[in-house]
């Protein structure tokens, strides 16, 4: 069980206001990422539904009771921190026990419990060792077993992995994957890194300012963004956004394509420009082009063998049934 | 840039200093050894030449020595007690957002400020004064006699008065150490079922171990030469005289320089013992 729904919430930091009226369901068993640039409320929304901050006004319901006026330890809801948290003077078996030993089960239980979850996290060779000796993958870990052992009816994660390196990133990304397929326990991750949302959530929802701009799946965003904000939010590199008489041509105000749906050509093609920096990054090339009447230059990604060097005058044309249109407020044309 | 010769410069340029201090704990140690082996009454006969280790076994066996070093642990230890419970308290109080937080701080801290002297005059006369003290004027006005408490309670009210002083030094240091607690460890804890007793017993207060260690460990040292408050209050009456109190009045008042002097030596030794003491019990705190 773990299906939450926000009705009309709203959050005010004195007199400003970080979320105005918002609506969400999430469903039981889902993964759902919130994604948005730092400072968009994304932690915000999450810590409302902790309940470590208090909403101002609307409900929070979770598996049909209304729990916004419950304390965070009686929502069942687990946390994993940004910092991880973990008490740096207890062992990782205490770290972990620690809900355990609050909640009042006996030793053995809690015991069979914390040996449990770390076989399932690769953690049991270290758990009479302090925090302050464990890697930050490690610690992750500890902080993700910490929050298992409890069954709650979801799980909350306040980007988890922005204290790891890139290549460990990628590796935890992974086991909380498979962590959710073997749990099937609803999820909810707040990161602001496209890439860990895209390659992660069953339903992703895209915030800015605290108003949700989408929700969707991965594909759904990728295909059909709502508005320009989403569009270029989502998707890596960012799309190419480009207004004036090279959008009038496709009646819209503003057209967005996206870098890989660009083909170059060294002798024709839709539109003429010169090479900036082109990045080779072997399976892929991705080129900078200055076209005319463009201020920012436009990003094309191509195979990995293609020559083109820096000022060689290249032709693009964008795939025709891939062009984004947006209307003079940013949101799209179907 | 360590090279032989910035090193070379350097220690000419640090020697000042060290000699300056080492003369300044050399000098004092040195005379107080001198004249504990000497029988050294200024008023009766001036130097009356060197006498052994008669001066220690004398301050011993005194039937004033053993009493004193008992009251000069109690005073220590009820004044920690006092002012590490009450620290604690007080620094979780401070650190909650309050409104005017400046100006209740600087107050909390103000005590500290005051001469030992005049904070124990002041608590005499103004507080525990039986016939004027605000003490006595509540007591009446309960309808109570007044306590007279400097010859009834002399020692609780000495603690008292030297835990007031000591309170504000506590308070800042734990304070401090509360303020860099990591405020997301108290929120999963929250989140993890700690009631707000579970909360302090199992993550606010091992996190302050390592700064009531520094706070028992440097009161301590000064805890065990008081003196003025015990001065200007009972002048070591009521079973108030501690053991650097009694060498105070063997120096002075019985001009007896190479007694005082001995009882001098055996205050070092007492205060190293109980620094080991303390460095083993608590010091483990520091490590890690």
């Amino acid at each position: 069980m773990g299906q939450i729904t926000l009705n009309q919430i709203t959050k005010n930091f004195g007199d400003v206001q970080v979320i105005p009226p918002l609506d969400l369901r999430i469903d039981d068993g889902e993964f759902v990422v919130f994604v948005g640039p730092s400072g968009c409320g994304k932690s915000t929304l999450l810590r409302l539904i902790a309940g470590l901050e208090d909403v101002t006004s609307g409900d929070i319901t979770i598996d049909g009771r209304n729990a916004t006026e419950v304390p965070p330890a009686k929502r069942g809801l687990a946390m994993v921190f940004q910092s991880y948290a973990l008490y740096p003077h207890m062992s990782v078996r205490k770290n972990i026990a620690f809900p355990l030993r609050m909640a009042g089960l006996d030793k053995a239980a809690q015991n069979a419990k914390v040996e449990a979850a770390a076989k399932v996290l690769n953690l049991t060779d270290y758990l009479d060792r302090r925090p302050g000796q464990l890697s930050g993958g490690q610690r992750q870990r500890v902080a993700i077993g910490r929050a298992i052992v409890r069954e709650p009816a979801a799980f909350l994660f306040d980007e988890p992995l922005s204290n790891l390196d890139a290549a460990l990133r990628v590796n935890m990304r992974l086991e909380i994957s498979e962590l959710h397929q073997t749990l099937k326990t609803t999820m909810i991750y707040v990161t602001h890194d496209q890439v860990e949302a895209m390659t992660m959530a069953d339903k992703i929802v895209v915030l800015q300012a605290g108003v949700i701009e989408q929700v969707g799946s991965p594909l759904e965003l990728y295909h059909t963004p709502r508005n320009r904000f989403v569009a270029g939010f989502i998707g890596s590199p960012k799309m190419n956004f480009l207004t004036g008489q090279y959008a009038a041509g496709y009646d819209a105000a503003t057209i967005g394509v996206r870098p890989e749906h660009i083909s170059v050509s060294p002798s024709e093609g839709t539109w003429t420009g010169r090479v900036g920096v082109s990045e080779h990054l072997g399976s892929d090339t991705f080129l900078y082009v200055d076209i005319d009447g463009v201020d920012d230059p436009i990003t094309v990604r191509s195979t990995g063998e293609i020559s083109a060097r820096h000022g060689d005058t290249v032709y693009l044309t964008p795939d025709a049934s891939k062009i984004h249109r947006f209307d003079k407020q940013d949101l799209r044309i179907a | 840039m360590a090279t032989q010769h910035s090193r070379s410069a350097a220690r000419i340029m640090m020697a000042p200093a060290v000699v300056l201090l080492l003369g300044w704990m050399l000098i004092p140690l040195t005379m107080t050894l001198y004249f504990s082996f000497k029988k050294y009454l200024p008023l009766r006969g001036g130097d009356l030449g060197w006498v052994g280790f008669d001066n220690y076994v004398r301050f011993v066996s005194s039937s004033a020595f053993w009493p004193s070093v008992q009251t000069t642990l109690v005073i220590v230890g009820g004044v920690l007690l006092i002012t590490v419970v009450l620290g604690v308290l007080l620094a979780i109080l401070l650190d909650q957002p309050l409104w005017g937080q400046g100006i209740v701080r600087i107050l909390v801290i103000a005590p500290f400020f005051v001469m030992p002297t005049v904070s124990a005059l002041v608590w005499k006369n103004m507080f525990m004064d039986p016939v004027n003290g605000l003490f006595a004027h509540l007591w009446k006005f309960f309808g109570a006699q007044p306590v007279e408490w400097l010859s009834d309670a002399p020692l609780f009210s000495i603690i008292l008065i030297v835990s007031w002083q000591w309170l504000p030094f506590a308070t800042l240091i734990l304070l401090t150490a509360i303020q860099s607690l990591d405020s997301e460890q108290l929120e999963a804890s929250e989140m993890d079922g700690a009631p707000p007793l579970a909360r302090f017993g199992f993550i606010i207060l091992p996190h302050l171990s390592r700064a009531i260690t520094i706070v028992v460990l440097i009161q301590t040292i000064f805890l065990l030469a008081v003196f003025a408050e015990i001065f200007v209050t009972t002048q070591g009456s009521f079973g108030t005289r501690t053991l650097t109190y009694l060498i105070f009045q063997r120096v002075l008042e019985s001009q007896n320089v190479g007694l005082g002097s001995a009882g001098g030596v055996y205050a070092i030794i007492l205060a190293n013992i109980v620094a080991i003491f303390l460095m083993r019990i608590v010091g483990k705190n520091l490590d890690s």
